[in-house]
């Protein structure tokens, strides 16, 4: 891809104030042509009301839209020519699967000869060839789910708006579909603004995920400096399996967490309250003599262990009292590494792994 | 116990009836339910099914056993042209009612909360006034020396007094107001209940405001026109007072037949005979608009 099919689209400093509440507080981000960005938050966080300031339904308080070169703030959401796919499909009850799909293209006044054309090969975009003249009541939910995804790009929009699409599917078609989704976006070439509020969604197919909390954007950034680098805490403890705990901080490159004194391979910030994040999956159980080199070392006792099908939670408490959790793999030969419950444990966290977060980042 | 549940398990067992528990189950439910709705049933049977019965059987009497009600309302154009009139009546006052109901009721659905309610309200609240009171009042605002006829000759719209009451048209103008009710609420309660998101869907995908009623909106309020124009239209033919005040004696419509046929020549047997054509008028059209539009499949509302 060359020369990407998709649009750019800035957002400069939108606001949304309803009454003296700020659902939208001078957000700013830059998506670039062609770009995957999902819009990331808990309820309420105001990425449904960017989403709907996107797509033309809310009229932002303040700020600007812009989609390439053009000004869209005040643009009727018609004129946009943006594909939406809704939460719950909004597919038209009263039409067939062919007339829902071809609804774009009548509402252009497209020649009526053209569209069986388009249709078919949107339908079959979407793994549902012939499936033309069907009712919408005949549907299963994944099929409804590809039906609102082919009246969405039928008539080759350059940007479309996906609103949790996948909310409603149940866990193994949302992960299917989450695949056929990114493969999607990687024939069409379209931006593709996603919001979810499920992180393992937005990390598996974003190019990059902006975090929102409280209507304010607080990290803009590929999948894995979101779970690597968060900013700071909020995001440290949304992103994947963390275990947040506050440290001192003890040298550049060094925290103290209770007794111990741990390194990390990063620059310390300093002033204000410092988190260690965590990360269930990057605590390892130290083997018998593997004094390996560098690592920092913490021991504690089991306090329980959850077998969760594919891995095992294991539950540790430190002598001060700090609860940590890891991840075992289920198989065999790390099941034996756990000790049974009220036993000692020593886990290892390298210092690449050791995340130390201030409690809030400084404002992007 | 342990014969019994081998032999549930097999397949087309023959069991006495009495042995199966389900079916023992069941049955104690449908006793139940029909003892339940025994009240409202007998009520049902002694008000509405007896004197609809002794109706259809009086319309066949006279001196014995006759057709002759029947006979006449056939032969005698009187009674073809007052069937006439009120399907004309009826008619004009329905496809008002729609073109005035649904504006009120678009407005009311797509309002926030407080507003729609005090559209309903503005809407429902005479429905609670006495259908007499609202004749009267129709019959002073329309009548010669009334507020609208010295209202136009005032503004010098007009030279003559307009005959607005005592013929078709305050009869129509008065029973529009009665049934707009019939009309608005159905169709409110359709509207409400169509997705925003299928609007917002439409104007997303590139349709017009315009595009977007006409293709989404319209269709999925039709159940709601249907239901109010049949409401309007059935209650509208069997309409007594109202035409009665503001006709003038010139506009007779069907129920006024039945009561002048009662009241003036104590022909029971000609009024039920009318009485049992309109019944079955009505019931042709709800067995037509039921068959017309089986409403859930062309909604497809699932």
């Amino acid at each position: 891809m060359s020369e990407p099919h998709g649009i750019a689209v800035a957002i400069r400093r939108a606001e949304k104030r309803y009454g003296s509440f700020r659902a939208l507080d001078a957000v700013s981000l830059a998506v670039a042509p062609g770009e995957f960005v999902s819009l990331l938050g808990p309820s309420g966080s105001g990425k449904t009301t960017l989403l709907g300031i996107l797509g033309g339904f809310v009229q932002p308080s303040g700020g600007q839209v812009l989609f390439g070169e053009r000004d869209v703030t005040y643009t009727p959401p018609h004129l946009r020519d943006i594909g939406i796919v809704f939460q719950n499909y909004a597919l038209f009850p009263h039409m067939s699967v062919g007339e829902n799909v071809a609804f774009p293209l009548r509402a252009r006044r497209m020649a009526k000869g053209l569209w069986p054309g388009r249709v078919r090969a949107a339908l079959e975009m979407v793994e549902l060839g012939g499936f033309e003249e069907r009712r919408i009541s005949q549907l299963s939910g994944g099929q409804r789910q590809r039906v609102a995804l082919a009246r969405a790009i039928v008539f080759e929009p350059r940007l479309i708006l996906m609103d949790e699409p996948l909310s409603a599917l149940d866990k193994q078609l949302r992960e299917t579909m989450q695949i056929e989704l990114r493969a999607l976006h990687r024939k069409l070439g379209s931006t593709v603004i996603y919001v979810t509020h499920d992180q393992r969604e937005a990390l598996t197919m974003s190019d990059r995920v902006a975090i929102l909390k409280d209507g304010r954007l607080v990290q803009v950034d590929a999948p894995e400096r979101l779970h690597d680098h968060p900013a700071d805490a909020f995001v440290a403890g949304f992103i994947g399996e963390a275990t947040l705990v506050p440290v001192e901080r003890a040298g550049e490159r060094q925290v103290r967490l209770g007794t111990a004194v741990l390194a990390t391979s990063r620059a310390v910030p300093a002033g204000g309250p410092l988190f260690l994040t965590v990360q269930t999956e990057k605590l390892l159980i130290a083997g018998p003599s593997a004094a390996a080199e560098g690592q920092n070392r913490l021991t504690g006792r089991v306090a329980e262990v959850v077998y969760q099908g594919e891995s095992l939670r294991v539950f540790l408490i430190l002598a001060d009292g700090t609860a940590l959790s890891l991840r075992q793999p289920s198989h065999h030969a790390a099941r034996g590494l756990i000790p049974p419950v009220g036993e000692s444990l020593t886990v290892t966290l390298h210092p690449e792994d050791t995340i130390v977060v201030p409690e809030r980042a400084a404002a992007p | 116990m342990a014969g019994s549940d081998a032999a549930m398990t097999m397949p087309g067992a023959a069991l006495p009836s009495g042995a199966d528990p389900a079916a023992r189950y069941r049955r104690r439910e449908q006793a139940l339910m029909l003892l339940l709705a025994s009240p409202a049933f007998l009520i049902i049977l002694g008000l509405l099914l007896v004197p609809l019965g002794w109706l259809v059987w009086q319309s066949f009497q006279a001196d014995g056993f006759t057709l002759q009600h029947y006979r006449r309302i056939l032969a005698e154009p009187v009674y073809w042209n007052t069937f006439a009139t009120t399907f004309r009546i009826s008619g004009i006052v329905t496809l008002a009612a729609l073109l005035l109901g649904y504006p009120l009721a678009y407005a009311a659905a797509s309002a926030p909360p407080r507003r729609a309610l005090v559209i309903l309200a503005l809407v429902i609240v005479p429905f609670w006034t006495s259908v007499l009171v609202r004749a009267y009042a129709w019959l002073i605002l329309l009548q010669r020396s009334g507020l609208i006829n010295s209202l136009l000759e005032g503004l010098g719209l007009s030279e003559q007094p307009l005959a607005l009451v005592h013929n078709e048209l305050g009869t129509i103008i008065a029973t529009l107001h009665i049934l707009l009710p019939f009309m608005v609420l159905p169709l409110y309660a359709t509207m409400q209940k169509i997705p925003g998101d299928l609007l917002q869907a439409g104007a997303s995908l590139g349709g017009r405001p315009l595009h977007v009623f006409w293709r989404v909106f319209l269709p999925l309020s039709l159940p709601g026109v249907l239901a109010g124009l049949t409401l309007v239209f059935v209650l509208c033919l069997g309409f007594y007072i109202t035409p009665e005040l503001m006709g003038g004696g010139r506009t007779i419509m069907v129920s006024m037949l039945v009561s002048r046929n009662v009241e003036l020549y104590s022909q029971w047997g000609a009024a039920s005979a009318v009485s049992v054509v309109l019944l079955l008028c009505v019931g042709l059209i709800f067995l037509a608009v039921g068959r017309l539009v089986p409403i859930e499949r062309i909604v497809g509302t699932q």
